[in-house]
This record gives C-alpha cells, sequence and structure tokens, in this order.
C-alpha cells in the first residue's frame, strides 16, 4: 500500500516515525497540524524549539513525531520540566503540548505557577474533556452529570474553566479554541509563540472513543458538529448571562498583555552581575 | 564569568550548607531550583545569592517536584544542575529522579537529611534517606550517593558529585545532615587550577537519531543536549539505545534497565571510596556520615585502653562497598555497625560480612541525639567479652 504524506509531515516529522498512536477520529491530528502550520507560517525552524510533553494521548504530538529536540516527561510535569529548558536556552522556543488531566489535574499546580511567573512558554493543551489513554476516567475536565467508567452515576463535580483560570494566574497570552476552528487556533499559536510570556493555547478537541462514548455525543463527526453549534465568541458571551452561557463553549483570545518575562530578566540580571568587573 | 568570584580561594570558618554552595559553585554549576525545607534551607538561600554573580540561575520552585523537574530540564538545556532538599523533599522527588535515571541525565540532588518519619524534626540530623536514595524510585536501578562527614567535606564531595554526575551522566546524591549542614568548622578552598572540574561529552550531529547512539552505553553515550540542533529524542518510557520508545520488545526492555545499573557498576572502583583503618584489628566500627566522627573518637578511646579496635567508612555510600565490607570482615572477629538511625546499612553490610565474623549494629544511645563515643566503647566492651 502507497501512502501519500502530508507536505508539513516531510518537513516536520521524524522521517522513520511512520505510525501514529491516535483513534481514528482523533482531534489530536488537527491540533498538531495547528502547531505545525503556525511554525511552518512563522518561517521557524525546527531547531528554534524544544518540545516538553507529560503523559496521556496528546503527549504523544511531538514525541516521537516531531524531527526536534522533544523531551517527553513524567505525568503531570512537562511545565515544570519546560521551566528549567527555557532558563537554560533563553534563546529557544519552548513548546508544552499536553492533555487537561496531565496539566490540570495532576500537574495543575505547575500549571498556575508557570503562568504567575510568566515564563516565556506556549503551552497548547488539549482538553478533550476524559482521560482517553486509560479508558475514559473522570477528568477535572468532565462537565457535570456525563457518565464515565469512574463516574458511572454521573460526574458530581464541577469542572474547570480553564483559560480563565490561567488568565487569573497572571499568563500573557490565552486563548480557546476547539478543533472546528483549526484556522484561528493556528493563529493563537503563532501569536502563542510570538509573545514573550506565558502562552496558553486551550484545544477544546473531540475523544470519539471515550468522551464520545460517554457523553453520547457519537463520533468525531457528531463532536464536531457539537462544537460548531455550542462555541460563542468570547466578544459575544461578555453579553449573555449564565443561563443562556449554559452548555457553550467560549471561544477566543482571552488575554493578550506585555508583562514582565522571567527568562529575559534572569538574562538581564546575570548580565548585571558579571559585567562590572 | 569571572573565576575569582566563582571560587572563594582561602580559609574560612563557615557551615557545612555554605561549604555545600560553594563546592557547587566550584563545581561549575549554573542551575539550581529548590524549595525552602529545613534544615537544608541555607544551601538554596546561598545560592540564591551567589549564582547570579557567577552566571548562574536559582529558581526558588513552587514543590520538590518542581525542583527536580527544572534541573532535569535545565540539565538537558546544558547546564550542570542541582537541586537541595531533605528527605521529605526527596520522597515528593522519587518519581522523577527515576526519570534522571532511566533518561541518564547528568544532575546532583543534595540531601541534608533530617529527622523522620513524616514532618518528624526539621532542625535534628539523622540519617534517615540512606536506603530511599538508593531504592525509592520505582523499578530497578543504581545510584550513585556520597556521605560527607563535616562541613569540609560537603566541600570537597559537592565538587567530586558533579564530576561523577558528568562523567557517567548519572544523578549523584550528597547525603549530608541537619547536624553537618549548620555545624561551623574551618573549611578550606583550594585554588582553582587545584580543583578537577569534569564536563559532559557532548552528542555529534546526525542525519536521524537511529545512527547515533545517545543512550545506554555502559561506558557512557555522549549527552544530545538540546538546543544544538542535534534533535534528541528523550523520553522515560522504555526506549532504545537511540531514545526511541519501545514498549513491544523484551531485549529493548532487558537493556533499558541493565545497561544504566552496570553503568554505575562497571566503574565501580573509580566511584566508591572507603577510609580503612584496620591493620591489626580484631574489631572494626563501620560508618558513614557524621557517625563516622563519633566512630573515630570510640575507636582511639578503645585503642587507648589496648583493645584492637579499627574503623571502615563509607564515603560512597551508593553503589555499596561490598568488596571492601567483604575485605575487612574477612581479616576480623567483630563488626559493629554504626548508623544514626535504626539500621539502614546494617543488612548491606550484613550480608557481605556475616559468612566471615560477627555483625551487630548499635544506633545511638537516643535516637535524635549523635553516639557518645564512650556508650560505643562500652558496647565494644560488652561484645568482645
Amino acid at each position: 500500500m502507497t501512502v501519500s504524506a502530508h507536505p508539513l509531515k516531510e518537513k516536520y516529522a521524524r522521517s522513520h516515525i511512520k505510525r501514529t498512536t491516535t483513534c481514528p477520529g482523533c482531534g489530536i491530528g488537527t491540533v498538531s497540524q495547528a502547531i505545525l502550520r503556525a511554525i511552518d507560517e512563522l518561517g521557524l525552524n525546527m531547531d528554534d524549539f524544544v518540545f516538553v510533553s507529560g503523559i496521556g494521548c496528546s503527549a504523544w504530538i511531538p514525541s516521537p513525531f516531531y524531527n526536534a529536540d522533544t523531551l517527553h516527561t513524567t505525568h503531570g510535569r512537562p511545565i515544570a520540566f519546560a521551566t528549567g529548558v527555557k532558563l537554560g536556552l533563553p534563546d529557544k522556543h519552548v513548546m508544552v503540548v499536553s492533555g487537561d488531566g496531565d496539566l490540570t489535574a495532576i500537574g495543575g499546580n505547575h500549571l498556575i505557577h508557570a503562568a504567575r511567573r510568566n515564563i516565556d512558554l506556549t503551552v497548547v493543551l488539549v482538553n478533550n474533556g476524559i482521560y482517553g489513554m486509560t479508558g475514559g476516567q473522570t477528568a477535572p475536565t468532565t462537565p457535570r452529570g456525563i457518565k464515565t467508567i469512574t463516574s458511572p452515576y454521573g460526574a458530581m463535580e464541577h469542572d474547570f474553566d480553564i483559560s480563565p483560570m490561567v488568565v487569573a494566574a497572571g499568563a500573557s497570552f490565552v486563548a480557546r479554541w476547539t478543533t472546528y476552528h483549526p484556522r484561528q487556533m493556528t493563529r493563537s499559536i503563532k501569536k502563542g509563540i510570538q509573545k514573550k510570556g506565558f502562552s496558553l493555547i486551550e484545544a477544546v478537541s473531540q475523544c470519539p472513543v471515550q468522551y464520545g462514548r460517554a457523553s453520547k455525543l457519537g463520533g468525531a463527526v457528531d463532536m464536531l458538529k457539537y462544537f460548531k453549534e455550542s462555541s460563542i465568541r468570547l466578544t459575544k458571551a461578555r453579553d449573555m448571562d449564565e443561563a443562556q452561557l449554559q452548555g457553550k463553549i467560549i471561544v477566543g483570545e482571552f488575554c493578550d498583555r506585555e508583562k514582565a518575562e522571567l527568562s529575559e530578566q534572569w538574562v538581564r540580571l546575570r548580565c548585571e552581575m558579571t559585567e562590572d568587573e | 564569568m569571572h573565576p575569582n568570584r566563582n571560587i572563594l580561594t582561602g580559609t574560612h570558618f563557615e557551615m557545612g550548607n555554605w561549604a555545600c554552595t560553594e563546592g557547587a559553585i566550584a563545581a561549575g554549576c549554573n542551575f539550581a531550583a529548590g524549595y525552602p525545607i529545613t534544615p537544608a534551607s541555607e544551601v538554596a538561600n546561598f545560592l540564591a545569592a551567589r549564582l547570579p554573580e557567577t552566571g548562574g540561575t536559582f529558581l526558588q520552585t513552587e514543590d520538590e517536584i518542581s525542583a527536580i523537574c527544572s534541573a532535569i530540564g535545565a540539565s538537558w538545556a546544558g547546564c550542570k544542575a542541582m537541586t537541595v532538599t531533605s528527605g521529605p523533599g526527596i520522597s515528593l522527588m522519587q518519581e522523577s529522579i527515576g526519570f534522571a535515571v532511566a533518561t541518564e541525565t547528568p544532575l546532583v540532588i543534595i540531601d541534608v537529611q533530617r529527622f523522620g518519619p513524616s514532618t518528624g524534626v526539621p532542625s535534628v540530623g539523622l540519617a534517615g534517606d540512606i536506603v530511599q536514595v538508593a531504592r525509592g524510585s520505582h523499578g530497578d536501578y543504581q545510584i550513585i550517593a556520597l556521605c560527607p562527614e563535616r562541613p569540609q567535606e560537603m566541600f570537597d564531595l559537592t565538587i567530586r558529585a558533579f564530576n561523577l554526575a558528568e562523567t557517567y551522566r548519572v544523578p549523584v546524591f550528597v547525603m549530608a545532615d541537619g547536624f553537618m549542614g549548620h555545624m561551623r568548622e574551618q573549611i578550606m578552598i583550594p585554588e582553582e587550577d587545584q580543583i578537577e572540574i569534569k564536563n559532559r561529552k557532548i552528542a555529534q550531529p546526525a542525519a536521524t537519531v537511529l545512527e547515533r547512539q545517545d543512550f545506554q552505553d555502559v561506558n557512557v553515550a555522549p549527552m544530545p543536549v538540546f538546543g544544538k540542533g542535534l534533535k534528541a529524542h528523550v523520553t522515560s518510557s522504555c526506549h532504545d539505545e537511540h531514545g526511541m520508545r519501545n514498549l513491544s520488545d523484551p531485549e529493548v526492555m532487558h537493556r533499558y534497565t541493565m545497561r544504566p545499573i552496570e553503568k554505575i557498576l562497571q566503574h565501580r572502583d573509580d566511584i566508591v571510596r572507603v577510609e580503612v583503618d584496620c591493620e591489626n584489628v580484631t574489631v572494626a566500627l563501620v560508618s558513614c556520615g557524621t557517625v563516622s566522627r563519633c566512630a573515630r573518637a570510640a575507636a582511639q578511646l578503645a585503642r587507648a585502653e589496648g583493645l584492637q579496635v579499627g574503623t571502615l567508612r563509607l564515603q560512597t555510600v551508593w553503589p555499596f562497598a561490598d568488596r571492601e565490607v567483604r575485605a575487612v570482615a574477612e581479616k576480623i572477629d567483630h563488626m559493629l555497625v554504626l548508623e544514626n538511625n535504626t539500621g539502614q546499612l546494617y543488612p548491606y553490610i550484613k550480608a557481605e560480612a556475616a559468612h566471615a565474623c560477627r555483625v551487630s549494629f548499635l544506633g545511638p544511645q537516643t535516637l535524635g541525639q549523635i553516639h557518645d563515643p564512650k556508650y560505643i566503647l562500652g558496647h565494644i566492651k560488652e561484645m568482645i567479652q
């Protein structure tokens, strides 16, 4: 069988990697394309980047596929590892790609503290609302009422609203899009890469195999239709009340602001401390 | 960088935690991450002031997990990286210490031990982490851990720890304790040219990682550090010698576990250092860390009374000095293991010595105190009767 590879694959993927680990209909391919298109459109090279990911399906976006320095870390910790990488290589773009379980449950503390520090990382957080790889357990992002394998009588807990939380924690740039919005997602990833500061791009993505089944939303196409129909632009959402926003996915750019960035401050301090002799 | 600022040549009267900091700076450390914890905090406090003026970076993290992870990240970014903590922090770091082992990451971890279990007594030294630093992360591995016995050695062995980390691409522990960390003694810092510094070998570019051995060489693969276009693939999942994940081939699984173990054990003669003072004795006091000073004092008291008592001090506690313990055991009648805990190294020592001599254990008279030499002497007398 001959397979024609996507031109982005030829350009940016390790040539010896032939297979993906994602299930049919997974949104990860769309997110991965958005990342690579962003890099391509910015005219950047893979050697300008270090990619760091944690544990879970979406942590496999850069590793092993991207032909770059990639660090696949312990569960929940990619932002902590990436913080050390960025402080050691302040001239490189350091991108974290991981899921909602990895970055907001076990790794939630690192997420809010990296945003507070405003260290120049670009975090692409793939939010599929469930633990996909381990078989469909409730995540901190699973909406109330959904029956998962660990909430068989319906999830009782409230879910995280990730993007506003990261804005509140102090990030420089925060955007949320779904896999129904690949072009907008690409644009925000470009902004995130260019932003000197902590950037979060929350990519709401479909997991038809686990979440689709649990939520009864159906397959990949049904889930994308759902994303289309329930997405509300942030600008529009501001004029809507809580009842109207029930079950909606607010998309758009939540913040874009200039703040002192950590790695740059370290470069400056080291220069000041070592040049005056 | 200003070498004159890096190495504070001269004689100082300072605490062990200060000596440790200066050892790290002298060794070329340029990244440290830490979270406040007694009795280790001073090392981080001093590093926060010293690293910027020597061209380095200090990061105070949100917890110890973040500290070890960011230090590993910095090491892959090409830095000489370290973290410093005490027992509770080590407990939190364990998972990612295993990451450093599996990904062959050079790193120094300073453990200024305190009294446990749990929160315990922060300001009282106890050798509570001796086994957890060697066996605390899941899976099978070998670790290097050095045991200073005085502030001077917190300087010397911190340098040695960085050199071993860089030479073998491994995490290395320095096992101090609260007594030693807070103890003030004379510390001699030599001239810069008298300090031996080792640096990691860096990998060369290749068309793909499949054409390069980045991992699992028992003679240490050059490290494909980030930022040099080497396109390194680093994962804590089971991987082959190129760093590529493989979760299906038992041969790869075997090498993934065994090669890092063999890397340390095949070079154990370069790593393991002991101090033996056991000529013509019938009793040997075996110890490491602060307790070694008590052991030496007790041996002196015993010899003054005409008893044939010697000492064996493990300056390297891991990998375990099996041959050295065995060699001493085969020449004596009694081996007395002194530890400031309830006997963490004792089973390891007994396994090497019990075939040849009587082996017994003696903790301090009261946990939380250090061994009184007279108390040790009393025990020796009872033992040899």
